[in-house]
């Protein structure tokens, strides 16, 4: 990875290159139509994140569009990361909101396949799945690299996207999460944000397989962190949450905690678990998931050793 | 084969109750394997709905029969007659022979069944869906298991993030296809084949590309 070669305009992508640890963290998009919601959430944590994440219907409940809170982000003169589904929008309709996202000078994607729609408000839906998260990818970076649309077509002004991708090191089967990550890398990501890492032990075994392979000079790997609220949370995310891994110490260390502390221990058990990250080989930044939670991001931030945010 | 699966009686009372004279019509093939819609059942269900107009005080007349297919025309001969003399059908095929009936005949065609999906006999009683006939098999790419058909989002480089111990995130009685097919390539010594990019597919095969047809000239020709 050449790390002065900026394919894109994008800070993420400045930042990553010039061998920072990136910070990002998310917002979701109110169920309403009211954009100050969106500009409130970001006012908490911009001074303390290089990009900020606008989910896109996450978990199949239907909100306002990434899209135009985005924008909203834009006008803040802020960095969004523009996350897009391929549950709901065919391949028409993807590359248009790209390169209506393009128009924005919007230049960070996140490729997502999308939660099952049965785990949100319109489980009578279909789901289209035209394309899946890798063949968004390949899109994303033939639509940029190329200036064409799948169609073969060119494409006046094309999109200048910094393309990512998530990956799930604890989903299964285990043994070929390695070979999933070198396939979304094949696929053109060029950025990952993992899926919530509480289960360290095993990040450092996917991580490990991924430097023995190289991956992690092929893209900058972003870990996922959510602070928990409380020894409920931690018990629905263990039990509830497909694909999430929340070993029985951390369940237990909050629950042995007081009731009217664990919020703090959980904010605690975020930034230990930065702290020990950074020291692993091929975690290049964080991506910090605080659900409806946004004002913790600044104390986690800075209590990270991660404040403040590199000026590029 | 086509599954089906019958309506709720309410639903087929609703349809049929109005009319004179109506035939509950079997087809035994497809759906006679999975004991819905055979010339068994549509007995079984004419007496049930026998019972329901007596209840109701309806002086419909149900009768009842059956052919081997009603998706072929050849079939249809020996029952013309009783056709001909009632004003309506009951038909227990699949979507297609409901269809194929009212393309025959100008009297209403209902439906009794809930045509269910293109699936196998897993065991006595249990049958899963394997096909969702997108007319571009890549069956010799994924170990011979179908992510379109039995990935709940079709995805065609998976798993996603939500297969758990070998289940699909929707539901823990439904296996995750590509667990499968990853354990399937490896059984078959092609793991190598699992980091190939399935290619965008190309769906105008599919439902996509409209109603198809397939025209065999040599067949057309010879009748």
């Amino acid at each position: 990875m050449s790390d002065n070669n900026l394919k894109t305009p994008s800070k993420l992508e400045k930042i990553l290159k010039a061998g920072h640890f990136a910070v990002t963290s998310e917002c979701g998009p109110p169920r309403g139509s009211d954009l100050e919601a969106v500009a409130k959430k970001a006012e908490l944590i911009k001074d303390h994140v290089d990009a900020i994440n606008i989910t896109d219907n996450q978990t199949s409940v239907c909100r306002m569009s990434s899209l135009a809170a985005c924008i909203r982000l834009k006008t803040m003169g802020l960095e969004p990361v523009l996350q897009m589904v391929t549950r709901d929008r065919n391949r028409i309709a993807l590359q248009s909101d790209i390169l209506g996202a393009a128009a924005w000078d919007i230049h960070n994607i996140l490729c997502l396949s999308g939660d099952h729609q049965s785990f949100g408000d319109s489980a009578a839906g279909q789901n289209v799945h035209d394309l899946d998260s890798m063949q968004l990818l390949q899109t994303v970076r033939r639509m940029r690299d190329e200036s064409k649309f799948l169609g073969g077509d060119e494409i006046k002004r094309p999109p200048r996207m910094f393309a990512g991708a998530a990956a799930n090191p604890f989903a299964d089967p285990f043994e070929i999460r390695v070979n999933r990550l070198a396939k979304k890398v094949a696929a053109g990501a060029e950025f990952i944000q993992t899926q919530c890492i509480y289960n360290l032990d095993k990040f450092e075994e996917w991580m490990k397989g991924v430097v023995d392979r190289g991956l992690h000079e092929k893209t900058y790997i972003m870990a996922g962190l959510t602070p928990m609220k409380s020894a409920g949370m931690a018990r629905y995310m263990k039990n509830r949450v497909p694909g999430m891994d929340v070993p029985d110490e951390v369940v237990k260390r909050l629950a042995d905690t007081p009731k009217d502390k664990q919020a703090e221990e959980g904010i605690k058990i975020c930034i230990e678990s930065i702290q020990r990250l950074k020291e692993v080989e091929g975690v290049r930044g964080f991506h910090v998931m605080a659900i409806e939670w946004e004002e913790m991001v600044p104390e986690i931030v800075e209590k990270s050793g991660l404040h403040p945010r590199p000026e590029v | 084969m086509i599954v089906g699966e019958q309506k709720p009686l309410d639903e087929i009372w609703g349809m049929i109750k109005d009319h004179k004279k109506v035939l509950i019509f079997g087809c035994n093939t497809c759906v006679a394997v999975c004991q819905q819609g055979g010339n068994k059942e549509a007995e079984v269900m004419a007496s049930m709905l026998r019972m329901r107009a007596t209840q109701e005080g309806n002086g419909i007349e149900i009768i009842d029969s059956g052919i081997e297919r009603q998706c072929e025309h050849e079939f249809f001969e020996k029952t013309e007659p009783m056709i001909q003399g009632v004003d309506a059908v009951l038909s227990t095929a699949c979507g297609i022979g409901v269809q194929f009936m009212a393309e025959k005949y100008e009297i209403p065609i209902y439906p009794g069944l809930n045509t269910t999906f293109l699936g196998a006999v897993e065991q006595a009683g249990v049958f899963t869906e394997k096909c969702q006939a997108c007319g571009q098999c890549i069956l010799g790419e994924t170990g011979g298991i179908c992510p379109i058909a039995r990935c709940a989002k079709r995805v065609l480089n998976g798993p996603c993030g939500g297969s758990t111990q070998g289940k699909c995130e929707i539901n823990k009685d439904i296996e995750c296809a590509w667990q499968l097919i990853v354990d399937r390539l490896k059984l078959l010594n092609r793991m190598e084949r699992y980091e190939e990019l399935t290619p965008i597919k190309d769906w105008s095969t599919d439902r996509a590309g409209g109603p198809r047809k397939l025209v065999r000239e040599d067949l057309v020709e010879n009748e």
